[in-house]
């Protein structure tokens, strides 16, 4: 049992540490700003070209084939140089890694990986939030296509995207989660339109919502066999709830080290109670990190992703929001306008019990999958 | 970087499930099985664990922080009414001021336990308490005659009052000697430091178990226990409850693991730092834990015959030993370099 760095991974360590000197965007914090996201794509490509950026995935998609680890390390000293997290892009190539046929993942996979491509993920629907299998958007056979309609919402980075991994019906015969299938729907065509919401917050870039009429796929670029699509899904949201695929120890790390300088450099400015929020935080982004490891270590083992997600996803949702609060407790909630930077860490960190299955829905699944309690 | 645990490790935490296993209470009336209890502590004697921190040639400890950790782990999962905790920061403050102890001991805390208890020159003895006391006949503790640190020891009474009723503490009868025999030693500050990284990293041990076992309590109760004609664990506003007990009870097993490793590897001031943040998590969950262990018994679990409140308690000890929240909380603080008046204090 050791939690330090074997000579491999020192040796990559100081290697990125290096990098980061010359090459950290200074982007402002990802929750908070549109700039963030004006430049993720170029960081995702610098991260890439430089060899660090999917050091976990093959080789053969523009990966590294690395252990697990390495994404750690990259976490922990993009947070300790204050650079933007790695684009969090796990639960899309895991989910078309797994399901997808050779042909889909040699076409699709190398261009999500090297940011060449960009992708957005349209699961959600108005009227199909935590309950997704009742999900409404059709998928219609024509000749070699498919003809696509229906609305997909809290669709991320659908601005950006080139392409959407979309969950819709194929069989409506049959009920909810069985008529599913997933597709690469390409969002520059007619019959797609999206528009950007705006969150609590006032950023835009994040979320979006896809508005699919008439919209053609080939066939041939469906993800997985017809009636796969819930079992794909299941996939992409396991991997989207656990914080190892992504990034996010980095960006807590480089949010609490930003509010612990604040107090260094004044603590007579702040009062106990302040301070104290300041302290959770810093347990509670540790932990995350600690648990990381844990968690990618017991990956050692085969042990493939599976229900203990919903317990990762609750204590990053833990996290998240500690550090909201710190956040807002040594930032201020900006009553003269001035730097809202703080306001609005602290208002994205509310969407965490939200976004990948909400913390209820979380719960559900710990009780019942994990302790093993009776269905209501 | 590789966290499991090793084939050895493994094997170790197997041997105490057994002994636990056979000997550990099961129920509030076991606790008064004294037959039963001089069976267990007489196995946990012979499995050698109280000595793990004992010095070796190089003067190194038999075994690290992480295997004490996953005993303690374990006894407190199981409830063990058997001293581990008290012969291990014992036999550690022996180890670290190069002396051999000569019966039973533990160790004297200061009568908040917040800190290993310390006579000095010139002054009275000052208020002290054994804990983890069952079975010993003396406690160690700092002695500082003049610059230089070294051990002494006091007798102890008989074991009793504790909030804990698995681990008996005892009073340090006071006395009025002017000077004490010190011996060992010197003592640096950095060896206090590490003592006091591993007895933060064995309370946090213990409450990660005395956390798995208060929910395998209540998670039992939940699935047998019926109203409305079906069981309590269907609901989700109980289900709810026993999931967050699970997924605290899980963030504390990664700090757990991760301040054990510490001890022996880092600098004093970081293995401190990380037993500290460890400490400061699994304090804040344990209680929580322990009380909807509590809640999830309804009326039952506020009856001094089922098993919750004694992981309560338990946990109230292991919570208040070498510091709780606040306590811990400061040394978060002070690893980042804010004190003072920007502190909690």
């Amino acid at each position: 049992m050791d939690f330090a760095d074997s000579p491999e991974e020192e040796e990559f360590r100081l290697r990125l540490r290096g990098w980061l000197e010359d090459n950290n965007p200074r982007l402002p914090p990802s929750s908070t700003s549109d700039a963030y996201w004006a430049g993720q794509a170029a960081w995702h490509r610098a991260l890439y070209d430089a060899g660090f950026f999917g050091l976990s995935w093959p080789a053969e998609i523009g990966g590294h084939g690395l252990p697990s680890v390495f994404e750690v390390i990259v976490d922990e000293e993009l947070a300790a140089a204050a650079a933007p997290p790695r684009p969090s892009l796990g639960y899309l190539v895991h989910g078309i890694m797994r399901h997808g046929n050779e042909d889909v993942r040699r076409r699709f996979l190398p261009g999500i990986v090297s940011g060449r491509d960009r992708w957005c993920q349209g699961f959600s629907e108005p009227d199909a939030g935590s309950d997704l299998a009742s999900l409404r958007t059709r998928a219609d056979r024509d000749g070699d296509d498919f003809v696509l309609t229906g609305r997909k919402v809290w669709t991320s980075y659908s601005d950006e995207a080139d392409w959407c991994l979309v969950l819709a019906r194929t069989d409506p015969t049959v009920a909810d989660h069985r008529g599913l299938s997933a597709f690469a729907l390409s969002m520059h065509q007619a019959g797609v339109e999206q528009r950007p919401l705006r969150m609590i917050n006032g950023i835009t870039r994040e979320f979006g919502e896809v508005s699919i009429d008439g919209a053609r796929v080939p066939a041939t670029d469906m993800i997985g066999d017809p009636g796969d699509g819930w079992r794909l899904a299941m996939t992409v949201v396991s991997h989207e709830r656990e914080p190892a695929e992504l990034g996010y120890v980095a960006r807590y790390g480089k949010v609490v080290n930003e509010l612990a300088d604040r107090v260094r450099a004044s603590p007579d400015r702040f009062d106990p109670e302040q301070t104290r929020d300041l302290a959770w935080a810093i347990v509670e982004a540790e932990m995350l990190r600690l648990h990381v490891c844990r968690r990618l270590s017991e990956r050692l083992d085969g042990i493939a992703p599976g229900p203990e997600g919903s317990i990762d996803k609750l204590l990053m949702t833990s996290v998240e929001q500690a550090v909201g609060h710190a956040s807002l407790s040594i930032g201020g909630a900006a009553h003269d306008g001035a730097d809202e930077t703080w306001l609005k860490v602290y208002l994205y960190s509310r969407a965490q019990s939200v976004m990948g299955g909400t913390s209820q829905i979380q719960r559900n699944l710990v009780a019942g999958r994990i302790l093993g309690l009776p269905s209501p | 970087m590789d966290v499991r645990l090793s084939p050895e490790q493994r094997a170790l935490r197997e041997s105490v499930i057994q002994i636990v296993g056979r000997f550990g209470p099961r129920s509030v009336r076991d606790l008064d099985d004294a037959e039963r209890q001089e069976k267990l502590d007489a196995a946990v004697e012979a499995s050698g664990w109280r000595e793990l921190r004992a010095i070796t040639q190089t003067g190194a400890p038999l075994a690290s922080a992480v295997e004490v950790a996953i005993v303690a782990e374990e006894l407190g999962r199981s409830l063990a009414d058997a001293a581990f905790l008290g012969p291990t920061l014992a036999a550690e403050l022996r180890r670290c001021s190069g002396t051999t102890a000569r019966s039973h001991e533990t160790v004297a805390l200061t009568p908040d336990l917040s800190a290993v208890g310390c006579v000095a020159q010139g002054s009275p003895w000052p208020e002290l308490v054994a804990v983890d006391a069952g079975g010993a006949d003396a406690a160690v503790l700092v002695a500082a005659p003049d610059a230089s640190r070294g051990v002494t020891t006091a007798g102890i009474g008989p074991p009793g009052g504790s909030v804990d009723l698995t681990r008996p503490s005892a009073a340090v009868p006071a006395t009025d000697r002017r000077t004490c025999a010190s011996e060992g030693g010197p003592l640096a500050e950095t060896d206090l430091m590490r003592w006091t990284a591993l007895g933060l990293v064995i309370t946090c041990a213990d409450l990660v178990g005395a956390m798995r076992g208060a929910i395998d309590l209540a998670t039992d109760y939940a699935i047998t226990r019926r109203q409305y004609g079906v069981a309590v664990g269907s609901f989700q506003a109980v289900q709810h409850l026993l999931a967050d007990a699970l997924v605290s009870m899980e963030g504390s097993r990664s700090v757990t693991r991760y301040a054990g490793w510490a001890v022996d590897t880092l600098s004093p001031a970081d293995a401190l730092a990380a037993a500290g943040l460890a400490k400061a998590y699994c304090a804040r969950s344990a209680r929580a834990v322990c009380e909807t262990a509590i809640q999830v018994h309804g009326g039952i679990g506020n009856t001094w015959d089922c098993l919750a409140h004694v992981y309560l308690r338990r946990s109230l000890l292991s919570i208040d030993i070498l510091g709780g929240v606040g306590a811990s909380l400061s040394r978060v603080l002070e690893a980042k370099g804010i004190g003072g008046a920007g502190g909690l204090r």
